[in-house]
């Protein structure tokens, strides 16, 4: 069953990024899937591990348009600081602890930090990020709460 | 239809032209900024500001056609290789022992992250 999934998604990417609907390239594609699935079961023999996805497609959504809005507020704030005369560098490495259940949870916190200007996630530790701050300031804490605490809410299963 | 192209056409050059203006300033960015982690700031503008104003730009331009769908894979993929890349080339430079060059407000303790 996962693998006629499998199969309709794959089908499905090839043919929106190829465009070109000729018989010999539609069987190259065909082709290509046929492979790819033979790969992966024969991987699946090893190595059985699979990433599930526990979040909350609507909230999440949500999360990414406030993501969004933030990545704009970000870059403005960056932008001033480069094109600035004085340059107002402030740096800090610190600490960021992280409510996440999941691995994907975590994942997408860390990244959200890096991808906005101004932190970057520097390393992952048990329960917390080393974050690394252009411009810090004692609100950047309670920034990065609020971002951590609207990741959690993204996640499907209910926090123990 | 036409008045509605030609405003389509408007806002997708102005999206162009400001993400060219972000990649630009992240350029300069890198090249004004002291040390190599206040410069890992600079690149990431160019890489959030200017790839999503700049794909946002060329969907317009492209409208309802393959090339938009394919331009916002691209935009998806950036999203997410962006960031590992970068945190991956930072991680480096913790691990190797390179530290901010003015690290003003110390709460955390870089250090106990040598190897």
């Amino acid at each position: 069953m996962r693998l006629v999934v499998y199969a309709v998604i794959l089908s499905g990417l090839w043919l929106l990024w190829s465009g070109i609907y000729k018989s010999l390239l539609i069987t190259f594609g065909a082709a290509s899937v046929l492979l790819v699935l033979l790969i992966t079961v024969r991987m699946n023999r090893i190595d059985g591990d699979r990433i599930e996805i526990e979040l909350n497609p609507l909230k999440f959504i949500g999360y990414f348009g406030w993501l969004l809005l933030e990545i704009a507020k970000s870059n403005i704030a960056v932008t001033k600081t480069i094109l600035s005369a004085s340059m107002p560098i402030k740096q800090n490495l610190f600490d960021v602890p992280y409510t996440q259940r999941t691995d994907l949870g975590q994942v997408i916190f860390a990244n959200s930090i890096t991808l906005t200007p101004g932190t970057v996630t520097v390393e992952t530790e048990d329960g917390h990020f080393l974050v690394h701050a252009l411009s810090y300031s004692s609100d950047d804490m309670d920034a990065l709460a609020d971002m951590d605490r609207r990741v959690s809410e993204t996640e499907l299963v209910a926090r123990v | 239809m036409s008045e509605y192209e030609g405003i389509l056409q408007l806002l997708s050059w102005v999206l162009i032209a400001g993400g060219t203006f972000f990649v630009v300033i992240g350029a300069i960015g890198t090249l004004r900024f002291p040390d190599f982690w206040a410069r890992l700031h600079a690149a990431s503008v160019t890489e959030s500001a200017g790839v999503i104003l700049l794909l946002a730009g060329l969907c317009l331009h492209a409208g309802w056609t393959l090339v938009s769908v394919k331009l916002i894979f691209i935009g998806l993929f950036l999203f997410i290789t962006g960031p590992t890349s970068t945190h991956a080339i930072a991680n480096a430079a913790l691990v190797s022992g390179l530290r901010p060059k003015s690290q003003s407000v110390p709460t955390g303790n870089p250090d106990e992250y040598q190897p």
